[in-house]
Formats: C-alpha cells, structure tokens, sequence
C-alpha cells in the first residue's frame, strides 16, 4: 500500500495537469528504508512529449547525489499518461529500474489541464510483473515549528 | 590504479548487495571488463551489442559518458563512477 500525504497528492496531480498534454514526471523522496514519502522532487521531462518521459541524465545524477547526501531513497516515482489510462505501459514496466519504489501512474486524459478528477494509480513493478496496491491519502502534517527558548 | 563504481539498487545482485565496487582500467570499456571478471553478469546489464544501453546512463566524475567518449572515456586512479538506471517510460502507442 501506497501511504502519502494530501498535500504532496495535490501537487503531483497539480504538476500532472500543468504539463498536460506533454507527460509530467518526478519523484518523492523520503528517508532510506522507511517507505514515506515526504520530498516532491518535481522533474523536467527531457522528451518533452505527449507519449514519452524521460528525467535528464544531467539531473537525474544531481537527483540523486542530492539523496544520497540526505539518506533519502525514492519512494515514489511518477508520471503522467495524458490520453490513456493510469496503467504502466510495456515501456514503463520494461524499463521500471527501482524495484524498492511505488510507481504512480495519473491520468489526466478526462480533464487535461482544467479542474476534475484524475485517475492516481499506484504499483510495484520488479522484474518485469505489475502488482497495482491500494493508495491512501493522509491529512497533512502541519509544518514543523521552531520552538524559541 | 582503483576506480570506485557506484552500483544502483537493481543491479546489486551481481555485487552482492554492495552498493560500490572496485575496478581498474584506462577507459570506461576496460574497467567494465574488468568488473565482469569479480561481477558476472554485470557487463550485459550495462552493454547492448558491444555499446552502452540507452536506458543505463554512467558517469566519470559527473560527466555523462555520452559526452566524453562512451566506452572510451578514459579513467584514472581515484576517479568515481556512477552507474543510473533511465528513469523514463512512456504511454502504450496506439
């Protein structure tokens, strides 16, 4: 099951329906191992295309160095499908190269940029097989606040 | 002459879940043979008929190795070597 906050659902589906029709992509990142995602990382979509993502090779380095300094792993990887549903593709799941993160899958082929529901899918995907898990959405955290002394 | 190779999570079953290896060479296709000597396996992950796949990207010291010679891209002792997977799919064509 896919557990993940209000606050970075909403801006996953704002980010999906901003770039419509090109596929939005990012990831969440969150502490190594613990399966909580809390930083939205959101990318630019190097294909730049309605039926295709792809992060920078540039960022995608500069991604992850930045996670390996904080003890982050990826615990969500996202993207959008504009004009179909939000199901991995042969090429999602061919090239699907983290086996530890939630693939999310949104589809903002009912609406495109306008305001209304998306499909917000989530699966696993390890060699080659799709199991899709349940998605919930918990109330956000309030921010943490500094305490003066 | 060491050069530190970081390996990505999908990979780590040929290096025994260790997340760097060690390896020598004088351009990035030697140190990959060398690496298949201790890691088989690990050659054909990161090559396609003798070039590096398309949805693998490496780095020597930062640099895509696409911009620097590919498999020629010279490395020396204490360089570091990233190993990515793509992360890139796409919707089924119709």
């Amino acid at each position: 099951m896919l557990r993940i906050d209000q606050a970075t659902y909403d801006a996953i589906v704002a980010h999906a329906k901003r770039d419509h029709p090109d596929e939005a992509c990012g990831i969440v990142a969150g502490p190594e191992g613990s399966d909580r995602p809390q930083r939205l990382v959101e990318m630019v979509n190097a294909a730049g295309s309605p039926t295709f993502y792809e992060f920078d090779s540039t960022e995608l380095l500069a991604l992850y160095k930045d996670m390996w300094a904080r003890d982050e792993g990826p615990v969500v990887v996202y993207h959008s499908h504009t004009a179909t549903e939000a199901y991995p593709s042969r090429t999602d799941i061919g090239l699907a190269g983290e086996p530890g993160a939630h693939y999310v899958l949104v589809s903002t082929r009912e609406h495109g940029n306008n305001e209304g529901p998306v499909e917000f899918r989530s699966y696993r995907i390890v060699d080659g097989e799709v199991t899709e898990e349940e998605v919930t959405v918990a109330p956000s955290e309030p921010e943490p606040r500094s305490v003066c002394a | 002459m060491t050069v530190e190779v970081r390996i990505p999570t999908i990979l780590r079953t040929y290096t025994g879940g260790d997340k760097a290896v060690h390896g020598d060479g004088e351009t990035l296709g030697g140190l990959i043979d060398n690496l298949e000597t201790e890691h088989p396996g690990l050659r054909d992950r990161l090559l396609d008929d003798g070039d590096l796949r398309r949805f693998v990207n490496v780095y020597v010291n930062d640099e895509d190795v696409r911009f620097i010679g590919g498999l020629e891209a010279p490395v020396a002792d204490g360089d570091q070597v990233v190993v990515l997977p793509a992360v890139a799919g796409g919707a089924p064509t119709a």
